[in-house]
């Protein structure tokens, strides 16, 4: 049997003195999609940011295709086929929207099939060839948005993170991405999901992770996921939100600088 | 019925960049108390709408009129304290400074009253009334937890939630929202809308949200303008826009 | 026609030169993201070797050659990317003008302390043979092997580097890094890599352009190098940082217009005089007011800058409340012994060092006010200490007036500078701020401190103990030593109130996000104005201080590599807090009065201690202050920790 794509095995991550995960377990097996779901500030970015190398771990381990690249620079991380569409902006603002496109394919296409991956991402993506020479940062956001995507979904690769998949696209524009993203999964290309819209997500992931503060919440099929989901978020609301209801529990800080560490 | 003369009120704006017409001859109205839900594809010149009005770009042509007043060329911290408001796209919050301290600037700027020799006599803490009303304002968006925390140790999401609470905290006439569920999940998005919803039936505050999510749109906006290659090409209630065959074809893809 | 080529011709290898450091300063922009203030004293470096080693040491000139340049200068670049460079975040605008000016003040301290104060003459030249005529133009204009190896090296250069940036695999990544290094590493490109070769790539230009050039001077001079960098500045603004191509060609356009200006203009003539030798910095201001991209520097921010860590909050706000009580009462009997030692028993030579501590303390307090709380970065502080002190003198010295009142006149005409300076510079931020006041504080070096009906030439103004009224020069009194600590302390105070007032917090908004903080109404360019001119009020009271411990006033103490320093130091040191300033004044006075002991070859050693320093700095933006401070803060907290886990009963009560 092949190992995972991508294991995370009780994996803690920090920013400075703020922690943001505590021994999250994430398997990602070939060809596989999952969902990673979570409420604002539970630390999803943070384990798309730890599989894919920006953040360095404090505890655990992270294996890519069975190898232990623990501590390894982003850049023998992305090498190792794994690619990572970072939340918000992703692309390069001083770069023309075709240089972009160049820095990207041009190592996993190779220089001969440059042109032709070139001509595919337009395709794909009309919306940029109109625009190739012009400067990325003169996009609008959506457009850059688009632009991060297209640099990942024309040639496919073992593992594709994408943070934050829609955010920013109109309605339209999320249905070509869901299309591609159909595409890169034919060709075997496993996924790793953060997305806000759950039901979207669900409907193309296999098996889905919830996070909760930090730590995994569940873990298992994708079916049963839309009701932990609910049951995770709901009692979230606040006094003034449209469930009404409060915990019994203590209310513990969102956003990821929440815990402050003991050590410094 | 009589129409309320309106509080925004925008007239052929247009404004391109190097070659590229980013927005072309927009005009629409907002009134007080309204919200407008402003939608469209990506690149269809929202945002640059939202900067035009408020300063933060000059347009090439068209006019601004906020409270009847032609805006002109005045620069931003005056459209500010005219009573504007904006989130925006990208977080622009204070990384090093507490989400309290932001709602507290906020507030200062408001009642301009920074003066020398106050804070040189050490009279500028913060009074009671402004901790009690940043507090009441903290409680509504919701940070209340994460009071004392850098805005640097934030995620994406709640950095704006922080926007919208340093734009709010001030009272605004008039919010322009944009992308503020970007970042949030549905349950979260469905508290925004509440909290738009609350501030606009009991401050009045009128909204102009850009937004993608068509449940906040659908929730939230009284009326909505669709724009597509920097024209607006439809106008009405939400319901009405989305029937419109060229609204379906721009934004929603059906054809 | 031919009197106009006759000076326009030798304009070309001066002209040549400040093009090719012009080229060399936006290659090194558009690649490290670094305006590398210290590329001249780069180059100074290598010719400086090359020139060693071919003339005192006798190797041959190809030896030397690889040596100076092609080990040499990639080296020094590589060493700078290694221990500065690539530990500052790549949105920290601040920490990378002030690396690179640490750099231009301690390499040229360094390197008479590493090979002695040898007077280099006759660098050999690696090209054409500089004096033998190749070619003439017209009847009686001759181009000899220097103007043919200048022009010949510039465009080689110049299109050897374009096509490097524009072209290449390698200029592509080089510009992505600049931007954002981790989203390139997200592409599966070692972007450390990729930054270093773009710092080896601008060594080695460096060490070339040192090394060719270096025939065209007399001697192989440090300042020499420091001129030709202003003139290359002011080029490269031209070009608004971009554009290699423009860089040169004003390079050389300043250059030749200069000689035929000074060619054209009567000696006697004020132009001559005074406006021809500032014609660089005229140009730097000119450009600054009109060149559109140059108010869009340093716009790109990492996307992925939210992966940093936030910095660390000053430690005088978390650390637990013992510890904030023990901290506090230390502080007062610190200034206690220190007020009662210094009336009682501290030698008089160590009274004078520091009081003149406490004068230099109040200047770096307005670097404090200036970048520490707004942000904002001046490369001037000197020059508006000078400012004050000069207005002063002249007010004594002319109107008899007391040189205290006059002082007060002069802090309110640093201050009116300083605003000034903020008013002409409203839409510049960042590095373009900093260009602003540099080219200010050179006018004043150049054009208006040496005049004679300024500073009385360059001896300066002597004090006279009758101006003051007061004992101030007293040799055996106390008198200044008081007068000082009033004003230390009031200032400090006065800092202390505005980072914590409104107008504080207004500052503090404006430093994190202009954007952010014009959208909530803050008004930018008051704020702005206001601050510089409390700062140029404060730097005033500091060069006032100065003056009166110097007893003489002369454009030496005011220069802009003083301003250069100045920052470096507080920086260092940490320039969030009032104790930084202080701590930071107190330091430079009794490590340059520990190197009175040292060896003479020694003396340049406090530049090249706090050049040093920035080690530090890159690694900890904050200050070696505030990190020392966060450092025991913590061991102290972990001791009482481990004090109250024992069933101790006398530290138990210690809890409120």
């Amino acid at each position: 049997m092949t190992p995972p794509v991508l294991e995370l095995d009780a994996v803690s991550a920090a920013y400075g003195p703020y922690r943001a995960l505590f021994g999250v377990s994430v398997t990602v097996l070939e060809g596989a999609t999952v969902a990673l779901l979570g409420s604002n500030g539970a630390g999803k970015s943070t384990v798309a940011r730890v599989a894919s190398g920006l953040v360095p771990v404090t505890a655990g381990r992270v294996l890519a295709g069975g190898v232990d690249v623990t501590g390894k620079p982003a850049w023998r991380i992305a090498r190792a086929g794994i690619a990572h569409v970072p939340e918000g902006r992703g692309v390069f603002s001083t770069l023309s929207v075709e240089e972009n496109l160049v820095l990207s394919l041009r190592r996993r296409a190779g220089p001969r099939a440059l042109r032709h991956s070139l001509e595919q991402a337009y395709l794909r993506f009309p919306a940029l060839a109109e625009r190739r020479h012009a400067r990325a940062g003169t996009l609008s956001g959506g457009q850059q948005r688009l632009l991060s995507l297209a640099k990942v979904l024309v040639v496919p690769r073992k593992l594709l993170i994408a943070d934050e998949l829609s955010l920013g696209l109109a309605p339209h524009v999320v249905d070509d991405v869901y299309r591609a993203l159909g595409d890169v999964q034919r060709a075997g290309t496993a996924l790793l999901i953060v997305e806000q819209s759950i039901d979207r997500v669900l409907s193309i992931a296999t098996s889905a992770v919830v996070l909760d503060h930090g730590s995994v919440a569940y873990a298992g099929p994708a079916t049963e996921a839309a009701d932990v989901v609910a049951h995770v978020l709901a009692p979230r609301g606040r006094p003034q939100g449209a469930d009404g209801a409060m915990p019994a529990e203590p209310r513990v800080p969102r956003g990821r600088g929440w815990r402050r560490s003991q050590t410094t | 019925m009589t129409t309320p003369a309106p509080l925004l009120s925008v007239r052929g704006l247009t404004k391109s960049f190097g070659g590229a017409v980013a927005v072309s001859d927009v005009s629409f109205d907002v009134a007080a108390g309204e919200s407008v839900g402003l939608i469209g594809p990506n690149g269809a010149g929202k945002t640059t709408v939202c900067s035009c009005i408020f300063g933060q770009m000059r347009p090439d042509a068209g006019s601004v009129r906020f409270c009847g007043r032609e805006l002109g060329r005045l620069a931003t911290w005056r459209r500010a304290r005219l009573g504007i408001g904006r989130t925006y796209q990208r977080v622009e919050v204070f990384p090093e400074m507490t989400v309290r301290d932001h709602l507290l600037v906020a507030l200062r700027v408001r009642h301009h009253d920074a003066r020398l020799w106050r804070d040189l006599l050490g009279r500028s803490a913060p009074r009671a009334d402004e901790l009690a009303r940043v507090e009441e304002v903290l409680e509504i968006v919701g940070l209340s937890e994460v009071a004392e925390v850098p805005a640097a140790a934030l995620g994406l999401g709640t950095c704006r939630l922080v926007e919208l609470a340093r734009a709010i905290v001030a009272e605004p006439r008039l919010l322009l929202a944009d992308e503020p569920s970007s970042g949030l999940d549905e349950h979260e998005t469905r508290e925004l809308a509440a909290v738009l919803g609350t501030l606009q039936a009991t401050r009045g505050m009128a909204v102009l949200l850009v937004e993608h999510d068509v449940f906040l749109v659908d929730a939230v906006v009284d009326r909505a303008i669709v724009m597509d290659l920097g024209r607006v090409i439809a106008s009405g209630t939400f319901g009405e826009v989305m029937a419109e065959p060229a609204v379906r074809r721009a934004y929603l893809g059906v054809p | 026609m031919e009197q106009l080529l006759g000076f326009a011709v030798p304009g070309v290898p001066y002209g040549c030169a400040y093009a090719v450091f012009a080229v060399g300063l936006v290659l090194t922009y558009r690649a490290t993201g670094v305006f590398n203030f210290g590329f001249g004293a780069q180059a100074y470096a290598s010719a400086f070797v090359f020139t060693w080693l071919v003339e005192d040491h006798a190797w041959p000139t190809w030896g030397a050659f690889v040596l100076a340049v092609v080990v040499l200068g990639p080296g020094l670049g590589l060493v700078f990317d290694r221990f500065l460079f690539r530990r500052i975040a790549s949105t920290n605008t601040t920490a990378k003008i002030v690396t690179g000016l640490s750099l231009l003040v301690g390499i040229p301290a360094l390197l008479p302390m590493v090979f002695g104060n040898a007077n280099l003459v006759g660098a050999p030249s690696i090209m054409f043979n500089p004096n033998t005529v190749y070619v003439h133009l017209g009847a009686d204009v001759p181009v000899n092997g220097m103007y043919l190896s200048a022009a010949i090296l510039t465009v080689a250069m110049l299109v050897l580097l374009v096509l490097l940036l524009q072209t290449t695999t390698l200029g592509l990544e080089m510009r992505a890094a600049v931007e954002s290094r981790r989203l390139l590493e997200l592409e599966g490109v070692n972007a450390q890599r990729v930054t270093a070769t773009a710092w080896a790539v601008s060594g080695l230009m460096a060490g070339l352009a040192g090394v060719l050039l270096a025939p065209t001077e007399a001697t192989i001079q440090a300042p020499d190098y420091i001129t030709l960098m202003v003139a290359a500045i002011a080029a490269a603004a031209c070009a608004a940082l971009r554009s290699m191509p423009i860089a040169a060609v004003a390079g050389v356009l300043i250059g030749v217009v200069s000689l035929v200006a000074q060619g054209y203009l009567p000696t006697s003539s004020v132009w001559y005089s005074a406006v021809l030798p500032a014609l660089p910095f005229i140009v730097l201001v000119a450009a600054l007011w009109v060149v559109p991209g140059l108010r869009h520097l340093d716009e790109a921010t990492d996307p992925l800058s939210s992966v940093d860590p936030p910095p660390p909050p000053p430690v005088a706000r978390v650390r637990g409340r013992e510890i904030d009580r023990v901290v506090r009462t230390g502080w007062w009997l610190v200034l206690g012994a220190f007020a009662i030692s210094m009336l009682t028993w501290i030698p008089r030579a160590w009274e004078t060092v520091l009081n003149q501590g406490m004068a230099y303390s109040v200047i770096f307090l307005s670097i404090t006010l200036l970048t520490g709380i707004a942000g904002q970065l001046s490369l001037a502080q000197a020059t508006l200490a000078g400012v004050a002190a000069f207005t002063a003198g002249q007010l004594a010295m002319h109107a008899g007036l007391n040189f205290l009142a006059g002082g007060a006149l002069g802090v309110l005409a640093a201050a009116a500078v300083a605003m000034l300076l903020a008013l002409s510079s409203l839409r510049l931020r960042g590095l373009g701020l900093a260009l602003m006041t540099l080219a200010a504080a050179l006018l004043f070096d150049t054009a208006i401190f040496p005049a004679q009906s300024v500073s009385g030439g360059t001896g300066g103004l002597s004090i006279a103990s009758s101006w003051l009224g007061l004992p101030l020069l007293a040799p055996d009194g106390h008198a200044y030593f008081v007068l000082a600590l009033c004003v230390l302390a009031l200032c400090a105070a006065g800092v202390t109130m505005v980072q914590r007032g409104t107008i504080g917090r207004f500052l503090s908004a404006m430093r994190g996000s202009e954007i952010g903080a014009a959208g909530i109404g803050v008004n930018l360019p008051w704020q702005r104005v206001l601050v510089f001119a409390l700062s140029g009020a404060l730097a005033g009271v500091g060069g006032t201080l100065l003056a009166i411990q110097q007893t003489v006033i002369a454009p030496g103490q005011f220069n802009y590599q003083l301003s250069l320093a100045f920052v470096v130091i507080v920086v260092t040191a940490g320039v969030g807090t009032v104790e930084g300033a202080i701590q930071a004044g107190i330091g430079l006075v009794v490590i340059q009065e520990l190197l009175q002991y040292a060896p003479q070859r020694l003396q340049g050693l406090t530049f090249v201690l706090f050049a040093i320093g920035a080690l530090t700095y890159s690694a900890h933006p904050e200050g070696i202050v505030e990190l020392e401070k966060r450092r025991w803060t913590a061991r102290a907290e972990r001791a009482l920790a481990r004090l109250r886990s024992e069933p101790a009963p006398a530290t138990a009560s210690g809890r409120s």
